[in-house]
């Protein structure tokens, strides 16, 4: 027991992240689904201007983790206790509408608004909560599609049907579409995982343009992945935090026997 | 570039700052969730709470619009073989007879032909025949009931007085159920138009529980060496209570069918063994007595006729939905 | 062995023949099926289209004796109770539908969607019967906005669950994506959720709409019928349906020949408001 927690104080700091700035605090978290609990007393430090990746074999509770963070684990029934605090505000105390505008979600599938065009798929964040201002509006698609790295694909078919574009262009819209609302996190959940490898590697430039602006938290099952994008690599293993350190030592020499079975692919 | 997005920032914080501003009884009910999202649950919850309570205040209705006849007759009003308007005495026994015998006919004849017609669409017909098969069938539930009625009456009528009523009369002139005159309205021409009327609803609904019995239960049988037939009976045996609900959503509605059944059915209170004769359905008596009707207790009579109708297809349906809603869910939550 | 395999082949022939014997029987009802509809296609056409012309879609109805005339009253008395009845029912129907399918997950949801489905079983003649006593007789007299209300209430089942089967496709990822854009619930419900199933609702209301035009039993004692013209909701009204029962009832061969063409004209008002809701499904699955 008292061991644990010494873990959890070693494993939530990673050398370098002394001299970070700290966006998101993660203290104890724990999450449930009804009695089940699917992580277990977790605590990190996410730092700003960063890409953090969240590793580990599937159903170890990176998904859930993620969630967690912008409280979208509500609309799937989740319950968490601990605390997770952003910018030193506690989020649970916050309202979550307000909350996700600060803290953005791009998911694994890409889901563009079959019903509205590219151009409204971009701005829906803004459009929905009443902003009207065309001039602004176009501004900002264009703004956000530059970012996203789509604007010259689709700049002449900003009309069309958000669906009606490839697998890895509307994952990039919903980039866009996430990135519209100038959040300050951005939540990724195996952003990639269902596109091609060439759209892969499209995004994986994009995340690192995008940190320059932006705190990423980035789940992954593709270790390659997280190795090449991240500058923090946390490992989950069946819910509970087993390393959490700067990625290159992460990947070069991992601290737990079971970080180095993983990532050398002996288990999971 | 980054105008732009300070101004959003603006514009959204200054939404949120507003909404924290609501007022504090407000945000007690609330925590701190979102004013427009409480209204909106709360008012799609009123209108399932109208739809919810509709049904209770139907009940209501007809009962406290009834209670003349309620408190005259009592249990009689179900017992009494006698109705009759002039002398203020209503007894519904030939009435609910007459609706029991139509509907339980008519279903002897849908029921077949029905679940019949649901196994050639559901097991054996073609995909490019299945579609139109199946929107004629429903186009055939479309058809609004009174123009089934004139049908019946200025094609079906004639047809059995002037050749069906006369054939069976001289096949079989000893049989009590095709005695006295032959006017072509009556029983028979209302169980002809209430099988006809009720087949496609049961056959659409018996459709779709067959095709809810998943494929690995046919695969399974054929791999043993079964003909389609004997694969069919192995279907229809695992679908039996859905199937069975569907016949009981065909009864409730053959039981509550009006126009068609009031225009050919000859409308009069009496029971009788022969299918020659006049008859008279809960229905067709509300359709044909209703705006005659001038006493209050004739028409508290009428109001308690339609409680009882009422209350009659409310237990049927209840059944029915529960019957088919076990099947359905039987292959839902142990997908084999 | 001889004597085994001749065994097999006499079953093998029994079961081959019972086999193609029963999927004879039930193509047979199949097709025994599709005569009614034949028959009463033929004859709405064939006797109703002889008294079909312009005057039949401008003119009010004669007396008895005199020849020609139309149904103008009632096609238009038709279009204003399915319009009385649509206004009524489609909100009451969404709105239920959307609570069903985005909150109704518990007890209640579960018996409200019970009685929606024993409520499109009861008879709709008992559901004029309660028009009649909410209408009619606070009122003390019959009502075109007594029919409505009938019809309205006939409505709410087919539209409720069509709109909770319709929001219930639409894939949670949508949702998710409205949420986490900072879009409050209830705008996404509305402007992602119900959007993305409109095509799917809207087959519901047509669907709702032409029963309702097809309904009898519940206006014969509460819009009554009228032989005038009368637009007015608090008034007597006249409607197709009605007409056909009255003039296919009456002893007149004028009459008769008149409901003819009522039913045909009927079932040309049905045809396009189904016309319309396919048209609409068609473009459902393009993207």
């Amino acid at each position: 027991m008292f061991e644990n927690q010494l873990n959890n104080i070693s494993i939530g700091q990673p050398d370098k992240i002394k001299d970070e700035k700290i966006k998101i605090s993660i203290n104890d978290l724990s999450s449930y689904f009804g009695k089940t609990k699917v992580i277990k007393n977790i605590s990190l430090n996410i730092p700003e201007k960063k890409v953090v990746a969240i590793i580990g074999p599937s159903g170890c509770g990176k998904s859930t983790f993620l969630r967690s963070l912008n409280r979208m684990h509500e609309v799937v029934g989740g319950t968490i206790t601990g605390s997770i605090y952003l910018d030193g505000e506690d989020i649970m105390k916050s309202d979550p509408v307000y909350l996700r505008r600060k803290v953005g979600m791009v998911f694994q599938k890409p889901n563009p608004f079959p019903t509205m065009s590219i151009f409204n798929n971009v701005v829906a964040g803004l459009k929905l909560n009443g902003f009207h201002n065309k001039k602004i509006l176009s501004e900002i698609v264009e703004k956000s599609l530059r970012q996203a790295a789509l604007w010259d694909e689709v700049k002449d078919i900003l009309h069309r049907s958000g669906a009606e574009i490839s697998g890895g262009q509307q994952q990039r819209l919903c980039i866009a579409r996430t990135i519209a609302i100038n959040p300050e996190v951005i939540l990724m959940d195996e952003p990639a995982s269902a596109l091609d490898p060439i759209s892969t590697t499209k995004i994986e430039e994009l995340i690192f343009e995008l940190k320059k602006e932006f705190t990423i938290v980035i789940v992954t099952h593709n270790m390659q992945q997280a190795a090449r994008v991240s500058d923090y690599t946390a490992f989950f293993y069946v819910g509970e935090l087993v390393e959490y350190s700067d990625t290159k030592k992460m990947f070069v020499a991992p601290g737990k026997k079971q970080t180095e079975d993983y990532i050398t692919g002996r288990f999971g | 570039m980054n105008e732009t997005s300070d101004l959003i920032k603006a514009y959204l914080g200054k939404k949120d700052k507003g909404k924290n501003d609501s007022p504090s009884f407000i945000k007690k009910i609330l925590g701190n969730g979102n004013i427009g999202d409480f209204i909106f649950e709360r008012l799609t919850l009123l209108f399932a709470l109208l739809v919810f309570l509709l049904v209770l205040f139907m009940g209501w209705q007809m009962y406290s619009n009834s209670l003349l006849s309620i408190k005259k007759f009592g249990f009689h009003f179900l017992a009494n073989s006698t109705w009759d308007p002039v002398s203020e005495t209503f007894g519904a026994l030939p009435i609910i007879f007459g609706t029991v015998v139509s509907s339980f006919l008519g279903l002897l004849i849908a029921v077949p032909l029905g679940i019949s017609v649901a196994v050639f669409l559901s097991e054996v017909s073609p995909n490019w025949l299945e579609k139109p098969l199946s929107f004629l069938t429903e186009l055939l539930a479309g058809i609004p009931s009174v123009i089934y009625g004139l049908w019946g009456i200025f094609v079906l009528v004639p047809w059995l007085r002037d050749i069906v009523e006369p054939f069976l009369q001289n096949e079989f002139p000893n049989s009590p159920l095709f005695q006295g005159a032959t006017y072509g309205f009556g029983m028979l021409a209302a169980v002809i138009i209430l099988a006809i009327m009720v087949l496609p609803i049961i056959s659409s609904i018996s459709r779709d529980i067959l095709k809810s019995v998943p494929d690995s239960q046919r695969e399974a049988a054929y791999a043993l060496g079964a003909t389609k037939w004997e694969v069919t009976k192995i279907v229809l045996g695992n679908a039996k209570s859905g199937l069975l609900g569907a016949i009981m959503l065909g009864l409730g509605r053959a039981i509550g069918e009006t126009m068609a059944v009031t225009m050919v059915i000859g409308n009069s209170p009496k029971i009788s063994s022969s299918l020659f004769d006049p008859g008279y359905t809960m229905a067709s008596v509300l359709a044909n007595e209703f705006t005659e009707a001038t006493s209050d207790l004739y028409i508290n009579a009428l109001i308690e006729l339609a409680l009882v109708l009422f209350i009659i297809t409310i237990i049927i349906n209840i059944l029915a939905r529960l019957l088919v809603w076990s099947t359905e869910r039987k292959w839902k939550l142990n997908p084999i | 062995m001889e004597i085994k395999s001749n065994m097999k082949n006499f079953n093998y022939y029994r079961r081959k023949s019972t086999n193609y014997f029963m999927i004879s029987i039930s193509f047979l009802s199949a097709l025994v099926t599709l005569i009614p509809l034949i028959f009463i296609f033929y004859y709405t056409i064939s006797k109703g289209i002889a008294n079909l012309n312009l005057n039949f879609f401008t003119k009010l109805p004669t007396p008895v004796g005199e020849s020609g005339g139309g149904m103008v009253n009632a096609i238009v008395g038709t279009l204003i109770l399915i319009g009385i009845g649509g206004g009524v029912g489609i909100p009451v129907g969404i709105l239920s539908g959307t609570y069903l399918s985005e909150f109704g997950h518990n007890k209640f949801g579960f018996l409200v969607r019970f009685l929606t489905d024993v409520l499109s079983g009861i008879p709709s003649i008992v559901v004029g019967v309660v028009a009649y006593t909410l209408v009619v007789l606070p009122m003390k007299h019959f009502s075109a906005l007594a029919g409505g209300i009938a019809l309205a209430i006939l409505m709410i089942p087919t539209i409720t669950r069509t709109t909770e089967e319709m929001i219930k496709l639409v894939p949670q990822s949508y949702r998710e994506a409205g949420l986490a854009l900072g879009i409050p619930k209830w705008k996404t419900t509305i402007s992602i959720v119900l959007k993305t199933a409109w095509k799917g609702i809207a087959t519901g209301i047509l669907l709702g709409l032409s029963r309702a035009a097809g309904e009898t039993a519940p206006l014969l004692f509460t819009t009554l019928g009228n032989r005038f013209w009368s637009t007015n909701v608090f008034q007597p009204i006249a409607s197709l349906t009605v007409y056909i029962y009255e003039y296919s009832t009456s002893p007149f061969k004028d009459w008769n020949d008149q409901a003819w063409t009522a039913a045909l004209v009927l079932i040309l008002l049905i045809s396009v408001l189904s016309l319309t809701f396919r048209i609409i499904t068609r473009s459902k699955y393009k993207s």
